[in-house]
């Protein structure tokens, strides 16, 4: 009973504070330009607005462009709930499946990139190209993350992984270190952050990810950004988990969760900071550019399996 | 004692020259200093003819029959370049090639050269041979670059990043037979010394002696110009003065076999077996094969002789790869009479181009109608190093391929077309440039031609006859490295 | 706490071989240096720690004389040479990175895979970094293959010869000190000439572009 109170606190709390991690986050980006920002309750406030709003829909929309959103918020709300944030030994810790994650962010994609296109304008196009181009590189890449995470604690499941990483003996795995860097860059450029896109900007020449949400409107919109907000949370926890799984809550045990609870906030906050640094440190790079990227993320990943291999631990 | 003075005078004498090599008799100081470094080694030759083997300064270096002639012959050869060098540079001067600054830089880094390559022979630790090899390009750099044209340039920048690389290998392969060493004779300085080293040679771990030995081999073997590691040769010796190229032919590729076969010894040692042998052989036969080819398409005097020190090079390296006792006197004599050989060749050379302002080949002609003493010079020292009896490199070359042939039959095809290939295109283009016509006029300062006609000299000598005590040390010699 | 500075010693090997990578994929001669310092440093720490786990004094030393030589002086040396040159800003277009990388991922298996026998031997509490260390190597070799400019040529030159340091210590807990010292002093002195070197160059042809260079090959 207490798992299943869990699990629901656990799937409440990501839908909630998913816009809070964007506003940190826009916020940090602010000071850093040396602007005051507007907040960090801001994408709440646009939240509200949007959905407040009538939706205009194009007269050749099919029901798949209706659809979309709901499937999009679904699938990463899904994402979200899986990824052991504050404890791990849950109701639905058996279905938490690395290899099934990368499956749940696969469909996104593909319902995002069919609906881009499904209006037929230009934008539409052009930016679901450019998000397979993306996606195409940075799947294998996650890929390869989660099998050196995998390898070491021999098993494909987020829990086990977050549990033998927290929970045993302290160890220093070297082949963890590019896992991490080749996640980062997976991160940025899954989540549509400098280098890869800048969300901020309707570039035609640079934009990926704002070109295929172009059409949308009201409550659709809200939709598909709350889900980009809950793509952001989900990899960012994923990190923690792989990465920096202390604090985390074991089964059941309620005394340990408000530990837990900030434990998870101070590291949303250091990692929003950091995500915040380095996109004012990086300049926007061009898109011919972003496979070679990915394909370094790739590369640091194959590395750090065979690091793991070589030390034989 | 003596080991001390060989070492000093060099240092000293490159010092010297550093500061007050700018004075008119710089020239003449490079080749005194020369001269002690050499009348230095003739004593130490003697002290371990009357002796025998002996370690200095707590063990740091170390004398035995195989070093000891090749520091005498290191020494005498230095010698006898610098005075070839002496007139040799002024006529370059004069001819506005070259700046006072730069005739400085030229005799410091001369003298420094020869002391890298002493402390290289005559060290007992591995390490600091290395430390002492990677020294000697490092000197030599900055002389291949003497003239500052664009290709002297281009010459040295590829001679300094093949051979670093190339160095870089043997450091490593150094690492790995300390590794090896140290689980035998402890941590510390002695694991590196080769005396002791060759005491517990049997004990080493075969393994990783053999991964050592291919790192050592491709290393120093870039030095020594083995193929396929050789593009930096011909390019160095092209470009660079020609008293340069003479040192580099005639010694520094000496100095770099000589650290390949020291490892050779320790690793066949290790393994019992004749992978090591089999190693050099190839690479040798390799590099004589594929010289003698370039050999035959080249234009330019100094490129076609370099191409003639790889193909000398890898016979030597391909004699001690067979190993046993022929076959290794053999590679050492080959060692002394290239050696003496292809620098007075290269003296010769040296004043044929300066006569006709060139390197190419076909505008050099008639050489023996303006200055005879420059022609004859290099039609013989053409003949010796093609192997014309009865000079000594015949002898040599004779020894390998009879031996080749008992042991190993299926190379002497390979050995026989190369060196005929390189005597067909080597005295071809040697006659038409000996007895051509011309209408050039006289070389207006005389030739520094001694050295050419000693060298010539002692080739033919040991050709016909070696002294007995010379045949000793080489079977001394051979009997060490097997 | 043994093991544990064991494990630190193995993600400094690590660290060392993410250098290598960055510096394999780094277009600007400036960032290229700075990696250059960062490695030189990561690599007197782990001989830091290799020296206190093992008790082998002299490797202190070594340490030090790492921290000097390339985290101090040669980057030092390179900074300075390229204000002089006025290069600061030079952008290389390098060899396709992917490809680069991959082949670089190559060398990384065949070094480990080489490495691993001797592996097995090695009785020193940092023998599982060898693979690593040999692997520096080659991405070092294989930086100066790709590159067509002098100083970053050089850059891998002196990398490489990190990798071999590391190899000494990780195989062997360092070389004899006499030795050691050496090959700092040749490190030393020929910096020094490259430096000479590099203004002779720049002077002959305008540029330290090495693609001028090719006038030298058999035809």
């Amino acid at each position: 009973m207490n798992g299943i109170l869990l699990q629901l606190f656990q799937d409440t709390l990501v839908v909630v504070i998913a816009p809070l991690l964007l506003g940190w986050v826009n916020q940090c980006r602010a000071w850093l330009q040396n602007r005051s920002g507007a907040g960090v309750l801001q994408p709440y406030r646009n939240l509200i607005k949007l959905f407040h709003k009538d939706a205009v829909l194009a007269h050749n929309a099919s029901p798949l462009f209706r659809f979309t959103p709901y499937i999009l918020f679904a699938s990463m709300w899904l994402a979200a709930a899986l990824v052991p944030v504050v404890a791990t030994d849950l109701p639905l810790s058996p279905a938490v499946d690395v290899i099934a994650l990368v499956g749940i962010f696969a469909l996104a994609r593909v319902f995002i990139s069919l609906a881009a296109m499904d209006i037929g304008t230009s934008f539409g196009t052009l930016g679901a190209r450019r998000e397979m181009l993306v996606g195409f590189l940075a799947e294998p890449a996650l890929l390869m993350i989660f099998f050196t995470a995998a390898a070491i604690s021999q098993s494909t499941s987020l829990v086990t992984i977050v549990e033998t990483l927290a929970h045993k003996q302290f160890v220093i795995h070297p082949s963890l270190a590019f896992a991490a860097i080749a996640f980062v860059m997976v991160l940025l450029a899954e989540n549509a952050r400098i280098p890869v896109d800048n969300p901020s900007t309707h570039l035609e020449l640079t934009m990926i990810h704002e070109a295929m949400i172009l059409e949308y409107s009201a409550r659709h919109l809200a939709m598909v950004e709350w889900a980009s907000m809950l793509k952001l949370l989900a990899y960012t926890t994923i990190g923690f988990a792989l990465f920096m799984p202390w604090g985390i809550a074991e089964a059941g045990n309620w005394s340990a969760l408000p530990v837990a609870l900030i434990a998870l906030f101070l590291k949303l906050a250091v990692a929003g900071a950091g995500l915040a640094l380095l996109e004012t440190l990086s300049a926007k790079m061009r898109i011919f550019r972003v496979p070679e990227f990915m394909g370094t993320a790739f590369l640091l990943a194959v590395l750090g399996l065979l690091v793991h291999f070589l030390h034989g631990n | 004692m003596e080991i001390f003075w060989i070492l000093a005078i060099p240092l000293i004498g490159g010092l010297l020259l550093a500061l007050f090599g700018c004075g008119r008799y710089a020239p003449e100081l490079n080749s005194t200093m020369s001269f002690g470094t050499f009348l230095a080694s003739a004593f130490l030759t003697v002290r371990v003819i009357t002796d025998g083997p002996m370690t200095a300064f707590n063990e740091q270096f170390f004398v035995d029959s195989f070093n000891v002639f090749l520091v005498a012959l290191t020494a005498f050869v230095a010698f006898t370049t610098s005075l070839f060098s002496r007139p040799y540079m002024r006529i370059e001067q004069a001819h506005g090639k070259l700046t006072v600054n730069m005739l400085r830089l030229y005799h410091s880094m001369y003298q420094l050269f020869t002391f890298t390559m002493l402390v290289a022979l005559l060290t007992n630790n591995l390490g600091i041979m290395w430390v002492a090899m990677e020294a000697a390009t490092l000197t030599t750099v900055l002389l291949v670059s003497l003239y500052r044209t664009p290709a002297s340039l281009e010459a040295a920048w590829k001679y300094f990043i093949l051979c670093g690389v190339g160095i870089a290998q043997a450091l490593f392969g150094t690492i790995l037979l300390y590794f090896a060493a140290e689980k035998v004779l402890g941590a510390g300085g002695t694991a590196l010394l080769w005396t002791h080293l060759d005491a517990v040679k049997t004990q080493l771990e075969p393994t990783v002696l053999s991964l050592a030995f291919v790192f050592l081999l491709v290393g120093y073997g870039t030095k020594v110009g083995l193929a396929p590691l050789h593009n930096w040769l011909p390019d160095a010796h092209a470009e660079g003065p020609t008293p340069v190229s003479a040192v580099l032919s005639g010694l520094l590729l000496n100095v770099a076999l000589y650290a390949v076969v020291r490892s050779k010894v320790l690793v066949d040692g290790a393994l019992g077996s004749h992978l090591a042998g089999n190693l050099m052989m190839g690479f040798g036969l390799l590099s004589v094969v594929m010289a003698a080819f370039f050999l035959s398409r080249q234009k330019d005097v100094k490129r076609m002789f370099a191409y003639s020190s790889i193909e000398h090079m890898g016979l030597m390296t391909f004699a001690f790869g067979m190993g046993g006792a022929v076959a290794t006197f053999a590679g050492m004599l080959h060692m002394t009479v290239h050696s003496l050989t292809k620098s007075a060749i290269f003296f010769a050379v040296g004043h044929a181009t300066q006569k006709s302002g060139t390197q190419l080949m076909e505008n050099i002609r008639g050489l023996i109608t303006t200055n005879p003493t420059i022609g004859w010079g290099l039609a013989i020292g053409s003949l010796a190093i093609l192997g014309m009896p009865p000079f000594g490199v015949f002898a040599s070359e004779f020894l390998i391929i009879t031996t080749a042939m008992h042991a190993y039959p299926w190379t002497t095809p390979f050995l026989l077309i190369a060196l005929g290939v390189a005597f067909a295109a080597i005295f071809s283009r040697v006659q038409s440039m000996v007895f051509g016509e011309t209408t050039d006029e006289r070389l207006p300062h005389p030739p520094a031609l001694v050295p050419v006609f000693a060298h010539l000299g002692l080739v033919l000598l040991l050709g016909l006859y070696i002294p007995p005590y010379l045949a000793d040390w080489y079977r001394q010699a051979a009997a060490l490295i097997g | 706490m043994e093991n544990f500075a064991g494990q630190l010693i193995n993600l400094f090997a690590a660290l060392l071989l993410l250098i290598a990578f960055g510096m394999l994929s780094q277009r600007r001669i400036l960032s290229l240096i700075n990696l250059f310092a960062l490695q030189g440093l990561v690599l007197s720490v782990s001989t830091l720690f290799v020296a206190y786990t093992s008790h082998q004094h002299h490797l202190y030393y070594s340490a030090g004389l790492t921290l000097l030589l390339k985290v101090i002086i040669l980057p030092w040396i390179l900074h300075r040479l390229i204000r002089k040159l006025n290069i600061k800003w030079d952008v290389e277009t390098l060899f396709n990175i992917p490809t680069t990388m991959l082949v670089g991922i190559g060398l990384v298996v065949f070094a480990f895979n080489l490495a691993a026998p001797i592996s097995l031997m090695a009785g020193t509490i940092t023998k599982s970094s060898l693979g690593i260390a040999m692997a520096c190597v080659l991405l070092s070799f294989l930086m100066m293959i790709t590159r067509s400019k002098a100083i970053p040529q050089v850059i891998g030159f002196l990398a490489m010869e990190n990798g071999l340091f590391f190899a000494a210590t990780s195989a062997t807990y360092g070389m004899p000190m006499v030795v050691e010292l050496g090959i700092a002093l040749d490190v030393l002195i020929g910096m020094f000439i490259l430096g000479i070197f590099f203004f002779q160059i720049r002077e002959t042809f305008d540029s330290l572009d090495l693609k001028h260079m090719e006038k030298l090959k058999e035809d």
